[in-house]
């Protein structure tokens, strides 16, 4: 089962791949990773999607926990949550992509005589439709922002 | 200097190179602790490791950047494994070279990450003070471990001048390591082992690294329940106690491992669940409903699922747990638990180990290895430090040399690291001079580390060495044998060993061979009357002797053993 997990981590050198090495180390799979400063920038928070049983998820959640450089952890999946990824696509001009992007809050940030750069978010299950369904007719490539999410309601992942 | 006098250091253990310079400058112009030179880097961290594992205290090493740093490593991951505090010290190139592949660059911080609890950087100098004190303290404090101090070259330049500063105490706001245990928790946990009618405490090195071995002895005073240990456990419950069953797993006694089979309740105290004691997990403790008390959280339902998990240092927990049992209404079955522990007799009269063997194998002219271990063992009284490398002598050490006390037992326990014995004494000699210390070893591990034998000249450290010598890599030959048809792969060398005797006196000290049973006695005896010297006795022992019991791996549980060759329990 997919699971989303945010991580609450000192921003200092070395903190990112502590992290990262842990999931390889333990033997799971990184399948997305967002990560960017917060709070007073001596922070950052860390959103990793990875496919595991609750078990392994516990397993995941305690091991970094113990990296001395990270705050908090919480497994986003276990409750209810927001969750969204940011794409930006650079494709030959194509009525068909243009069209699908659109119906997930796209954006046009380029546009010349040969191809368009859009963007668009949306809900990571949602993006991956669009993906399959762009295809590989006219996609000259893409990028994707990984899942980043909130819990819903008071519960928050701060100090 | 200054923050490593502060945390108390007595020795650093290291080896000087050019991206260590400045700081070896500075030791030479200093006396708050000493530094021993030792003649590997591998060697630096095992006797840091040795000191730490003895005396309780965080052990140092310092070594170079690059090769210093990469030799270091076993060192480092041998401590992680068994949560051992250390600080090491490397290194590094100076930063502006920091990534160009300089001379002697190595990115120990990456190759490190893995296997240490956590790592510094030093990218100011003024922080090497605040620094040092956060390696310490997290080395030491939760589940201990080793932490890595890179320092760049140009951080430890000498005009580079600051007012040393060192905060009072240490909060960092990631890193809570106090940790008690949850009230409501004891309270289920007192409950669930009162009602038990086969209880087994299964406790492990974490009752050593938490100090809670008087604790242990207490709890089990008002219990009276079977105890087993684990590898790494071994001295935190008496050997000599009546409800004592030896070590568990996969050379534990058959009367533990049955036990551990049988029990309805399994009360882990500082323990893992490691793979060498669960056997198939699937199959483990089929019955057992499990109480696990750990520091780590990690560590509690990571193999096997506890139903009453209690988070805390292993001490607070045992206090707690006592002081819940005491006012515990309902008491143990005591018919029942004397059924229980009349029933482990009877495994150990059974399968049990022959602690006498040294007696009726007196007339045998090849020698058992585990007849050199019971001699050892009367011949220091057990009161020794023993310290070991791995494999079938560090099984027979575990399994015959009764540990009453903790921190007697010097083993690399998780990782299994040869080259491990020699070192560590050095370590342990060096925090308890007037001790006896002895490294049993083999003919394939002493080999490892032996260049030590050099340290131990020049800091006269007399440790005792028995090298158990079968002429082959017996723990691999053992499994070739069970295994792999006998094929002896790369497991054998006799026509190529030195000479050991010649070896020890090559570099100054004092060596002994010992070919038949009728010898091992007086020369184990001459050895140790030797109280200056360090003696390094050369054992040949039967090399056909296997370690039993063993469990039967894969697709066992703990209940299936074989207790000696061709015969299952």
């Amino acid at each position: 089962m997919k699971r989303i997990i945010s991580i609450l981590i000192e921003n200092k050198p070395g903190a990112l791949a502590r992290v990262v090495g842990l999931f390889h180390q333990r033997g799971y799979n990184i399948e997305t990773l967002n990560v960017g400063p917060v709070f007073d920038g001596s922070f950052s928070r860390m959103t990793v999607t990875t496919r595991g049983s609750e078990n392994d998820v516990e397993q995941i959640t305690k091991q970094i926990n113990k990296i001395i450089d990270v705050i908090k952890v919480s497994d986003l999946t276990e409750g209810d949550h927001h969750e969204y990824e940011f794409i930006m696509i650079k494709f030959k001009h194509s009525e068909k992509i243009q069209k699908i992007l659109k119906g997930l809050n796209g954006k046009i940030h380029e546009k010349n005589k040969d191809a368009m750069v859009m963007s668009a978010w949306g809900s990571s299950s949602d993006i991956e439709v669009a993906i399959k369904s762009i295809g590989k007719v006219n996609l000259l490539e893409i990028a994707r922002s990984g899942s980043i999410g909130l819990h819903e309601g008071e519960k928050v992942l701060k100090i | 200097m200054r923050a490593l006098k502060d945390e108390g250091v007595k020795f650093v253990f290291g080896y000087p190179g050019g991206a260590a310079l400045h700081i070896y400058d500075s030791i030479f112009k200093q006396k708050a602790f000493e530094h021993i030179l030792v003649r590997h880097e591998q060697g630096a961290t095992h006797a840091a490791d040795g000191y730490s594992r003895a005396t309780g205290k965080p052990g140092v090493a310092l070594v170079t950047s690059g090769p210093g740093a990469t030799n270091a490593i076993t060192g480092l991951a041998t401590a992680f494994m068994d949560s051992i505090p250390l600080v090491v010290i490397s290194g590094q190139v100076q930063s502006h070279l920091i990534g160009t592949d300089s001379f002697q660059e190595t990115d120990m911080i990456g190759i490190s990450r893995p296997i240490v609890k956590h790592s510094f950087i030093v990218q100011n100098t003024q922080d090497i003070p605040r620094i040092v004190q956060e390696a310490f303290h997290i080395a030491t404090t939760g589940r201990p471990g080793p932490v890595v101090i890179d320092i760049p070259k140009d951080k430890t330049d000498p005009s580079q001048l600051f007012k040393y500063k060192r905060a009072k105490e240490i909060s960092l706001r990631s890193y809570q390591p106090r940790v008690l245990p949850h009230p409501g928790q004891i309270k289920k946990a007192s409950k669930k082992i009162l009602s038990a009618e086969r209880p087994v405490i299964y406790a492990g090195g974490g009752v050593i690294l938490g100090n809670a071995h008087k604790e242990l002895i207490s709890l089990n005073k008002l219990l009276k329940a079977p105890v087993t240990n684990t590898l790494m456990g071994l001295g935190a419950y008496p050997a000599k106690d009546k409800y004592f069953m030896g070590m568990l797993g996969m050379h534990g006694t058959y009367q533990a491992n049955m036990a551990m089979h049988n029990a309805d309740v399994i009360i882990a105290i500082g323990a893992r669940f490691d793979d060498r004691i669960t056997n198939t997990p699937s199959m483990f403790a089929p019955n057992a409903k499990i109480v696990h008390i750990d520091v780590d959280p990690a560590s509690i339902s990571k193999i096997i699922n506890a139903d009453i998990p209690i988070v805390g240092q292993v001490k607070e927990s045992l206090i707690a747990l006592i002081k819940e049992i005491k006012r515990a209404k309902i008491k143990i079955d005591s018919e029942a638990l004397d059924r229980w522990n009349i029933q482990i007799s009877q495994w150990r009269e059974k399968h049990g180990l022959d602690h006498d063997l040294y007696l009726s194998k007196i007339k045998s002219s090849m020698i058992a290895p585990q007849v050199v271990v019971q001699e050892l063992y009367h011949a220091t009284q057990g009161n020794a430090f023993v310290t070991s490398d791995v494999g079938q002598h560090q099984m027979f050490v575990a399994q015959y040399y009764h540990f009453n006390k903790p921190r007697r037992w010097i083993n690399s326990g998780g990782l299994g690291t040869m080259g491990f014995g020699l070192p560590a004494a050095m370590g342990v000699k060096l925090a308890f001079p007037k001790q006896e210390v002895v490294c049993v070893t083999g003919e394939g591990s002493i080999q490892m580390c032996i260049q030590e034998l050099s340290t131990c000249l020049q800091y006269n450290l007399p440790i005792k060495i028995i090298n158990i010598n079968n002429e082959a890599l017996g723990m691999v030959r053992q499994w070739q044998d069970m295994n792999y048809g006998g094929r002896h792969s790369a497991s054998t060398y006799s026509d190529s060993l030195p000479d050991f005797v010649k070896l020890a006196q090559s570099y100054g000290h004092v060596g002994m061979k010992v070919t038949k049973q009728s010898q091992l006695k007086k020369t184990l005896e001459k050895a140790f009357a030797m109280k200056d010297r360090l003696v390094f006795v050369d054992v040949y022992v039967d090399p056909n002797e296997h370690v039993y019991p063993m469990l039967v791996a894969p697709n066992g549980s703990t209940k299936d053993m074989w207790i000696k060759k061709n015969t299952k329990a």
